[in-house]
């Protein structure tokens, strides 16, 4: 088992004809993601061939559920185009609908955020600005490389895409149950504390890896859950301790404003609920490998 | 993107709020002419982006143009917190009867707006909250429905305005949300709101941020970003699509992803520890493709800063392949050689992920003196931070 994505998800592709979606479309499936078809008014009633995999093409994801039993989206599609995408999803209430596309205005975002609370939440929301779920072994929705780890019982929930393939590739020894990319932006549609409630109920998760980075209060939240609810051991990683306040580090909501969204701040908070903190993405690693050996 | 307290003023003027007539000068002469323009006593205001000028300085009133040319003379180049006064605005003077505090700002933590609203204002509003919570009115703001008239009435209420103002703070709220929206703002923060002696409520004062991921619909928003105030090597960057931020240490960073390049910078500061106290001297996230003529152009940029004294390339092979990588590097400084760059600064390159062994022979393969292999993070960094303090 593993957490919000499984080998039983079948997963449409918003943007599938488009460059990214179909480069990450071929991925997934060659990661033995159950990939059914993708989304495209102007295409609808064609195919698309991947290495001899022939998917078709729908008007709607309303259209591709109906035809499909899809339950999972993938959304490639431009900044422009993305909260139409994601309305569209929600509309459809897929239950999960997982947003990689970078560079979304955070108006957008806190539109179909909200509009997704007046529907009552039937869909799960990850992103924007991620690089999606990954269950190794089961199911891959976005662009994690399905090959760093074999599957195992790690959960692993990170603001970042590049340190959680990081720290994957570095405890892949042990493996992972699933992978979290929940993205950098100021909002987002699933938070560290999404993530953590799951792995804690997931039978299948012994532990987990939590990666955060300067900005906003997130950590000191999850910090505050953590030691309410969870009850597995947490290891977690902060990037930015030396960044410098007022300059926006690559994520859009990677940036210190005044005293607030500092990486100590969140280290103090995380500590505090009794979840050990590396240095490094090495000594993340090496704090998560003592806890797995230590049982 | 933060702006000025003039660029400011002038969105709020054409998004039909009611703010006072001004203009902003470089020099003296500039100001004079405002003077000139505006008639009678003006109020002359550094433009900075930083709170405290008042206290620093920054703002003084003048009495027809001569002065308004000497308080100009004053304010401009002066020296507040770090920032120089090149700009300053000058605008007409009212005489302030109350002053109010009124913004509209993203609420991460809520995922939704937030306005903030006191009568108690013309100070830092953190303080207020803190001295006085009961003075300072939050309302949470729904991102599609936004502020009618009924949450501008809720507003009012719960900010407890004073009954005289509030058809004018209900019809001014009302049009600064439609400003924020229409904007792309993250921030739009009043601070002065004032009644004035003509019974008006003004705008006196703007601190606003727009989204830069919003561009795309805002091509007007390029012509605010202040040139002077980019750094080059920032400006160069941009120039070449790249995401590189100016730091002010020796070790130049390049690596794929934002989040691994700013714990690169933290694991470059914690051995500069140990290296004669070197830091990182830039972020440079190159992205998840790492292509040669992406790797050439940082590389350009990074080699160009003169303060830089070691290279530290941080790559960690996701969907890109590490031998990829590797030639990408190689190929980038054969570029940067046909390009006319002696390239002469140490490169620690530290390749990991998928493929990482072919990346590694071929790094090895192409035996460039320069290129050194390092196959940890940390041990990376230490080896980088070693080589730019021996170059101080």
């Amino acid at each position: 088992m593993a957490i919000w994505l499984t080998k039983d998800s079948k997963v449409i592709v918003q943007g599938m004809t488009g460059s990214e979606g179909s480069k990450h479309t071929r991925r997934m499936l060659a990661a033995g993601t159950h990939v059914v078809g993708g989304v495209n008014p102007r295409k609808a009633g064609t195919t698309v061939d991947f290495d001899g995999t022939s998917l078709p093409v729908f008007a709607s994801v309303a259209d591709a559920m109906k035809e499909t039993g899809a339950d999972v989206s993938v959304i490639f599609v431009p900044p422009q185009f993305t909260k139409a995408a994601v309305v569209e999803a929600i509309d459809a209430e897929i239950p999960l609908a997982v947003v990689i596309t970078e560079g979304v205005p955070v108006h957008d975002t806190a539109a179909f955020w909200a509009y997704n609370v007046e529907k009552g939440q039937r869909t799960r929301i990850v992103g924007p600005n991620c690089p999606g779920i990954a269950s190794p072994g089961a199911s891959n929705a976005g662009i994690i490389p399905a090959d760093i780890t074999p599957a195992g019982r790690i959960g692993l929930v990170s603001k970042s895409g590049t340190l959680t393939y990081q720290l994957m590739y570095e405890l892949r020894d042990i493996g992972f149950s699933t992978s979290v990319g929940i993205g950098g932006d100021p909002v987002i549609g699933t938070t560290h504390i999404d993530a953590l409630a799951a792995f804690q109920d997931d039978p299948d998760t012994d532990a987990i890896v939590m990666i955060g980075e300067i900005g906003g209060d997130a950590e000191e939240r999850a910090a505050a859950f953590i030691k309410e609810h969870v009850t597995k051991p947490v290891v977690a990683y902060i990037a930015g301790f030396t960044a410098p306040p007022g300059k926006t580090m690559g994520h859009a909501g990677a940036i210190i404003s005044g005293s607030a969204g500092t990486a100590d701040a969140k280290k103090v908070a995380l500590e505090a609920a009794g979840v050990k903190v590396g240095k490094t993405p090495s000594e993340t690693a090496r704090l998560m490998r003592e806890i797995i050996q230590s049982r | 993107m933060d702006l000025y307290e003039y660029q400011g003023r002038d969105l709020f003027e054409r998004h039909g709020l009611p703010v006072l007539a001004g203009g902003v000068a470089e020099t003296p002469e500039e100001a004079r002419a405002i003077a000139e323009r505006l008639g009678g006593r003006v109020v002359v205001k550094a433009q900075v982006k930083v709170g405290g000028r008042g206290k620093a300085g920054g703002v003084k009133l003048a009495d027809g143009p001569e002065e308004t040319v000497a308080r100009a003379t004053d304010i401009l180049g002066m020296d507040i917190k770090g920032h120089t006064v090149h700009k300053v605005m000058l605008a007409e003077t009212a005489d302030i009867l109350e002053e109010y505090y009124f913004s509209y700002l993203l609420d991460r933590a809520n995922r939704t707006f937030l306005c903030i609203a006191s009568v108690a204002g013309g100070m830092d509003i953190e303080q207020v909250a803190a001295e006085t919570p009961e003075r300072v009115a939050k309302v949470a703001i729904d991102a599609n429905k936004g502020v009618d008239v009924a949450t501008a009435k809720e507003i009012v209420a719960k900010a407890q305005f004073p009954a005289e103002v509030a058809d004018e703070i209900i019809e001014i709220a009302i049009k600064l949300w439609r400003a924020f929206v229409a904007e792309d703002a993250t921030l739009v923060e009043v601070n002065p709101l004032a009644k004035v002696a003509s019974g008006r409520v003004l705008l006196l004062d703007a601190k606003i941020t727009l989204d830069e991921n919003a561009g795309f619909r805002h091509p007007d928003h390029e012509a605010l970003v202040d040139q002077s105030a980019v750094d080059p090597l920032e400006q160069a960057a941009k120039a070449k699509d790249l995401n590189y931020v100016k730091l002010d240490g020796q070790v130049g960073i390049i690596g794929n992803g934002a989040g691994l390049v700013m714990s690169t910078l933290d694991v470059v500061a914690y051995a500069g520890e140990r290296h004669g106290n070197v830091k990182p001297a830039n972020f440079l996230d190159i992205g998840g493709g790492a292509s040669a003529a992406v790797m050439a152009n940082g590389l350009e940029i990074v080699l160009s800063d003169p303060s830089v004294k070691s290279v530290f390339v941080n790559v960690f092979g996701g969907i890109t392949a590490c031998d990829e990588v590797a030639n990408g590097i190689i190929q980038a400084l054969a570029l940067l050689e046909q390009r006319g760059e002696a390239v002469t600064k140490p490169l620690v390159v530290r390749l990991d992920g998928n493929n990482a062994e072919a990346g590694r022979a071929i790094l090895d393969g192409a035996a460039n003196p320069l290129v050194e292999r390092v196959d940890t993070m940390d041990g990376a960094a230490e080896r980088a931070a070693e080589l730019a303090a021996a170059g101080v």
